[in-house]
């Protein structure tokens, strides 16, 4: 049947958004300095208050040490060998998408995210980014109406400056750690999402991530803020063409909920993971963290982890209103010679704070596969509750999986609780399967699938579709 | 026993089968051959091999023919994968059905139904028409509709997952189906409704190998032909009363058998 083969070459394609854009870029040298940070401020044309925000980054992050507690094995990155800013060569001012280079929108086409006004998806607002910079925003109109910004960052640092200066940084300080003093030195282009009070955005708002260029790294940086009982679920996703040398993407996600509102926000990255022998692929060092500023405030995040070469990654949640509810539900897929990190810390500082964890890390190949995550019960944490939940599962004899829960609490009227189980696709389990006619692949991804389920009901539902077929086409050929 | 007229082609034959794993020896020279219409049955002593030859049949990777054959339909089989044994119409009814988390037995049942009837060039069915066809055969079983939104056989009873095996060997409608022990572990009721689906689900194209310790299955299901296993081989094959006479008997023969060989 021609649907079934079609099934066929999707799965036996190993990555299929490894193509490179040929487009003219506008590239700065490489290297790292005061001079290039005031180089990539003055081409945005920002404002002095962001350009000393920089720099007070950089000037810190000169100081610091790029940390090795995790234990990753990666090649020392050269960080005077970076481009810091490159960005595809386009007409001064863009008024509508029909101005956008058609080089630009048939990339976007060929990932799957139709840009143009015929045919952009219809229930989603689309901000795609392309290398260093935001190409174009779908819906911004109809969003507007609603009294919902959503724009490159870049734009909102010119338009809503006051916002950015009052939440910029406030939720990961330049300080916070290596990657995220890089990101606030040199950060160039990212999301800017503001919902105002009251209000339930009426789509989803996505953010879609694009490396193309093979020398420069990604710093994008993206802040949500949500007023007082509104709500909105953002989606982000990422790819990247393959290049046999290593990429460094350092992002910085900021998210801040005030009184009774609520963010949800999901990833499915697939940077490019390197070959068969660990070749090339992206470094993925992300800081994301959101502040439940507000009572019964609510921050849900959601990731498929299944790209990269090395994720190093645990989007966290600071409960600090009364009754504020953070949630992390995470699916990590490593295979070959691939390598995550990732997890999550729930910081309960208010009482009668909720946290769920639910973590699900299938290991393949020769890949590692860790969870970290911290659960902190503060000193007024009274009547706060966390339940974690973190489960493996190996698939052949060489990969590993490694559990690391850090619990801290100073608050006895709080409860903590954890479970941890590891499993085995076991040769019985197939073999019952096949004996029902099941091929061994599809065996294979169905239990995978089975094992994410919890997860997956978590996403957006068109998200949980591409989810799980992400998870087969990784898996290919990775068992028996 | 019906008579024949014609007589029809073999759906298996088994020929002087050695297997082993891990280099132990298990099949010492097995052969038996199966008609449409036929029901087997083969009884014998825990570690004598019946259970080994089932996997065997169904294709399990952990054991090694290291002599003979295995024909279904006149193909020699020895080395199809097992999920083309059973689309072509092979059934493995498991001892002990194993449980897969996470994976609900109405997906489990009708990716499975599918593959049997992609084979057969049969339309795969979708959601919709599958719960129609699965909502009859739940009846042959008497299985409840709840069952099919549970992970498969996870948190099942002993009984519940032998009706699930018998489920499934109905959607699957197989030329042969191997029950391995499927009455173990069954009380009296438990027992009848699944020996009654077996008996709704075979015909005169079918045929059935029952694998048992005990007379009480077949004195739901009447054998035309009891084999008796010893030490990885067919020491005795007679008719339906050859199991009772084991009844009174037991097993210990057997043995004396195999050292007097």
């Amino acid at each position: 049947m021609v649907n079934e083969n079609l099934v066929k070459d999707v799965v036996k394609e190993p990555y299929k958004y490894g193509f490179v854009t040929d487009i003219e870029t506008e590239k700065i040298e490489k290297g790292l300095n005061e001079d290039i940070i005031r180089l990539i401020s003055q081409k945005k044309e920002e404002p002095k208050f962001l350009l000393d925000f920089r720099l007070k980054a950089f000037n810190k992050w000169q100081k610091m040490k790029e940390p090795n507690w995790a234990g990753l094995g990666y090649k020392k990155i050269d960080y005077q060998d970076i481009i810091y800013y490159s960005a595809p060569k386009q007409k001064e001012k863009i008024s509508s998408l029909d101005e956008v280079d058609p080089k630009l929108l048939e990339t976007f086409d060929k990932l799957g995210i139709p840009l143009t006004e015929q045919k952009k998806l219809t229930n989603v607002a689309v901000d795609a980014v392309f290398d260093s910079v935001s190409i174009a925003t779908t819906f911004r109109e109809e969003l507007a109406e609603h009294g919902v910004i959503f724009c490159s960052i870049s734009e909102a640092v010119k338009n809503h400056a006051d916002l950015i200066e009052k939440y910029l940084g406030t939720v990961v300080p330049a300080s916070d750690n290596y990657f995220a003093a890089l990101n606030s030195a040199v950060f160039s282009d990212g999301s800017f999402v503001y919902i105002p009070k009251g209000v339930t955005c009426p789509m989803d708002l996505s953010s879609y991530f694009r490396i193309n260029s093979g020398d420069s790294g990604q710093f994008e940086r993206t802040l949500i803020i949500a007023e007082e009982s509104s709500s909105v679920s953002y989606l982000e996703g990422c790819t990247a063409p393959m290049f046999d040398t290593n990429t460094l993407h350092a992002a910085v996600v900021e998210l801040i909920a005030l009184d009774d509102a609520s963010i949800k926000y999901s990833t499915v990255q697939n940077w490019y993971a390197g070959d068969e022998e660990g070749i090339g692929g992206i470094f993925n060092f992300v800081t994301k963290r959101g502040k439940c500023l507000g009572k019964r405030s609510k921050i849900s995040w959601s990731q498929v982890e299944t790209g990269s070469a090395i994720t190093w990654k645990y989007p966290s949640c600071f409960l600090l209103g009364e009754e504020s509810v953070g949630e992390f539900y995470s699916v990590a897929l490593t295979n070959n010679l691939q390598q995550a990190d990732t997890g999550t810390k729930m910081i309960h500082i208010g009482p009668k704070t909720k946290s769920t964890i639910v973590s699900k890390g299938i290991s393949a190949g020769n890949s590692k596969n860790s969870y970290r995550g911290l659960v902190k019960m503060g000193t007024k944490a009274t009547g706060s509750r966390n339940y974690s939940q973190c489960d493996s599962m190996l698939i052949g004899d060489q990969a590993s999986a490694n559990t690391f829960p850090y619990i801290k609490s100073q608050q006895p009227n709080s409860e903590i609780e954890h479970e941890a189980s590891t499993c085995r696709i076991s040769e019985d389990q197939l073999f019952y399967l096949q004996s029902r006619g099941i091929e061994f692949e599809e065996a294979v991804s169905m239990m995978v699938s089975g094992f994410c389920r919890d997860v997956f009901n978590q996403l957006p539902l068109e998200f949980a579709a591409e989810a799980d077929k992400l998870l087969a086409l990784k898996l290919e050929g990775s068992v028996g | 026993m019906q008579s024949k007229m014609k007589e029809p082609d073999p759906i298996l034959q088994v020929e002087n089968l050695f297997a082993s794993t891990d280099n132990l020896p298990i099949l010492k020279g097995v052969s038996l051959t199966v008609y449409p219409g036929e029901i087997h049955a083969i009884m014998g002593r825990n570690g004598c091999g019946k259970s080994t030859l089932s996997k065997i049949i169904a294709g399990h990777p952990s054991y090694n023919i290291t002599n003979g054959e295995i024909k279904f339909s006149g193909e020699n089989i020895n080395s199809l994968e097992p999920e083309e044994r059973a689309q072509s119409g092979i059934f493995l009814g498991f001892q002990y059905p194993i449980e897969i988390p996470g994976v609900s037995n109405l997906e489990f049942l009708r990716v499975s139904t599918n593959a049997r009837r992609k084979f057969l060039n049969k339309e795969e069915l979708d959601t919709f028409d599958f719960e129609e066809l699965v909502k009859e055969k739940l009846e042959l079983v008497k299985m409840d509709h709840a069952f099919l939104s549970r992970s498969v056989n996870q948190g099942f009873s002993g009984g519940e997952k032998k009706r699930n095996e018998i489920l499934q060997m109905a959607l699957l409608e197989p030329k042969i189906a191997i029950l391995d022990e499927t009455d173990s572990g069954l009380d009296i009721d438990a027992l009848r409704i699944v020996a009654s689906g077996i008996k709704k689900i075979s015909n005169s194209q079918t045929g059935i190998i029952l694998i048992t310790h005990y007379q009480r299955l077949l004195d739901e299901i009447e054998p035309n032909y009891v084999h008796v296993m010893a030490d990885g081989q067919i020491i005795k094959t007679g008719e339906s009363d050859l199991a009772l006479e084991l009844e009174k008997k037991g097993y210990e023969w057997t043995d004396n058998f195999i050292k007097e060989t």
